[in-house]
């Protein structure tokens, strides 16, 4: 029953509906292939292989139906899963079993979706290797060697090396577009507060957004549709309908965008994405004019200043979140031998139980939070925010959606630019404006450079995600799907 | 100049309740002196007269009605906890004997 695991999502779901496989069997293949690959691969942190067939088996049982019951997913470990294993990769909750699940975790359920483990991830969703995880990194299946992306890398991969049809994943800075591009898959960041927040390990509560990771836009849409809506339990959360992001993306991939205007923003142009990239993006774009979307060239003069000013507010709001890790309520706690103060040892439990760049950025938010320094940084950076999103807001007066690459760069070699974590935070050069804005965007793979996969991205107004997946549709039928070497 | 020296480094690593060691504070007073001087660049845009946005959900405050609803038992809430105590997380002394 191997080839099960070749299938996308919508087809499985098929094959459950008409009983030509049970969800057993499907949840059974996926988990066989985890044991057979994972080992090179190491997306998964934890795998649930009980509570996964449980869920299943309820499913058999016809206690659930659904569009997508039965059909197995595996979820970032940045989400609570209760009583699973939920570290969100660091070693400060090695072993933390959360007493709750999120609410995303508990729509999966209700939609009769096995859970079948936890992903590897940069450790709190910071990074873009997920070179950063307390636990090791994640191999991109098209290169063992190099980067599967991050912060989401393990969901990335699990994807591309048919782990699992399906992945959740969170995007503060595009965390899962930039590793649905380097591996060859689609990812979605919804427009935010389209989906909860609750039960997420918090980074930047301003940008956090979790999201839809698959190999085929239509089941990226079908995942959408389960776990966004409004929560009570998230404060930030929208009360409006979810845009009908599976009939537009169905709509798309019928190959007609006639009338359809694509901005493209001259400010990216001269901003060093790789030939190979800059090509594949470059003949993409003329599949999509084929179908009929018109080109149109905008301004967005304040982009150039998203980067830096992302990494002045979600290092601020990291510095804030993560004080709630201090020894007493849940994970480690280090250096308690009685002779030592409550400070020394949440200190001692600090240092030991957090990563370089998860130290380096509390450090940074803690100095651009500081007196004197508050103005000049985080006050600065929540103005060229506001810059942004008029950008955003005057472009989609022009166009329907925003189109650049989504990462400058293909998979690297481990090792690459962890020296320099500057070099480190250029992966999010084109994902960062929508996270500012609070757009929805998403990441389709749109060809090779060097037998590597490249991304490209759309952009579309806060609350039309069905629009991206409109055109995210129709590129899939120009330019088809991509398969990795074989493990 | 430097944008950041290793002291402001040291001081704000004890603020922000990390035991940095001496290898760390090196490593991070130079990496993080990179990345200010990157960052910096949002004092390039004159901006005195925008409002700053905090989030981009445009809402202040969201209540709900004042009506008890479950939530974690006791048990559940310290399940996680390093050290409980007679139902109540157990942390080590506050006070410095002396005090």
């Amino acid at each position: 029953m191997s080839d099960l695991t070749r299938l996308s999502a919508a087809a499985l779901s098929r094959l459950i509906a008409t009983k030509e496989a049970s969800a057993v069997e499907v949840t059974t293949a996926h988990l066989d292939r985890i044991s057979s690959v994972d080992e090179r691969v190491h997306a998964f942190l934890h795998v649930d292989r009980e509570g996964a067939l449980d869920a299943a088996r309820r499913v058999d049982a016809g206690e659930i139906t659904g569009p997508l019951a039965g059909v197995p997913i595996a979820v970032k470990d940045v989400v609570t899963t209760k009583g699973v294993p939920t570290t969100a990769a660091s070693k400060i909750l090695e072993g933390w079993k959360p007493p709750y699940d999120a609410t995303i975790v508990e729509r999966l359920k209700a939609a009769g979706m096995p859970i079948l483990g936890k992903t590897n991830m940069d450790e709190f969703a910071m990074g873009s290797s997920t070179e950063y995880s307390a636990y090791g990194p994640t191999n991109n299946p098209w290169d063992l060697g190099r980067i599967p992306g991050g912060s989401g890398g393990g969901s990335a991969a699990a994807l591309a090396a048919y782990e699992a049809p399906l992945a959740i994943g969170t995007d503060t800075g595009g965390s899962i577009r930039q590793p649905g591009a380097v591996t060859g898959t689609v990812g979605a960041k919804p427009t935010y507060g389209g989906t909860s927040r609750y039960g997420l390990i918090a980074f930047s509560s301003s940008l956090d957004t979790p999201g839809p990771c698959a190999r085929t836009v239509e089941d990226t849409a079908l995942l959408h549709a389960v776990i966004a809506g409004h929560d009570p339990r998230d404060s930030t959360s929208i009360k409006q309908a979810v845009p009908d992001v599976v009939a537009a993306a169905r709509r798309g991939l019928q190959g007609d965008l006639t009338g359809v205007k694509l901005g493209l923003v001259k400010e990216f142009a001269g901003d060093g994405s790789e030939p190979g990239v800059q090509a594949a993006f470059k003949e993409s774009l003329e599949a999509l004019v084929k179908l009929g979307a018109e080109i149109v060239e905008v301004s967005c003069p304040h982009f150039q200043y998203a980067l830096p000013a992302y990494y002045l507010i979600a290092p601020s709001e990291c510095s804030s979140n993560l004080a709630r890790f201090d020894g007493v309520r849940y994970g480690l706690r280090s250096g308690d031998d009685g002779s030592r103060s409550l400070e020394e040892v949440m200190s001692l439990t600090r240092d030991e139980g957090f990563g370089p760049e998860v130290k380096r950025r509390i450090i940074l938010g803690t100095y651009a939070l500081s007196s004197g320094y508050y103005d000049a940084y985080y006050g600065q950076a929540q103005k060229v925010r506001t810059l942004i999103t008029r950008d955003f807001e005057a472009a989609f007066e022009k166009v329907d959606v925003l189109v650049s690459p989504t990462t400058p760069f293909v998979a690297f070699p481990f090792g690459s630019r962890t020296s320099d974590p500057y070099q480190m935070y250029l992966a999010d050069l084109f994902t960062i404006p929508t996270n500012l804005y609070g757009g929805p965007a998403i990441s389709v793979p749109c060809g090779l450079s060097e037998g590597l996969p490249v991304g490209f991205q759309i952009m579309a107004p806060t609350m039309a995600d069905d629009r991206m997946y409109r055109v995210a549709g129709a590129l899939e039928s120009a330019v088809g799907t991509f398969t990795p070497p074989a493990l | 100049m430097a944008a950041i020296s290793r002291e402001e480094v040291a001081h704000l690593a004890r603020l922000s309740r990390l035991a940095v060691t001496e290898e760390e504070l090196d490593r991070f007073a130079g990496q993080l002196d990179v990345i200010l001087q990157s960052v910096a660049r949002v004092g390039e845009v004159a901006a005195e007269d925008i409002p700053p946005t905090s989030h981009s959900v445009p809402l202040t405050n969201v209540y709900r009605d004042d009506v008890p609803t479950p939530s974690l038992t006791q048990d559940a809430a310290l399940s996680g906890a390093p050290d409980a105590y007679e139902g109540r997380f157990r942390v080590p002394r506050i006070l410095d004997e002396e005090e």
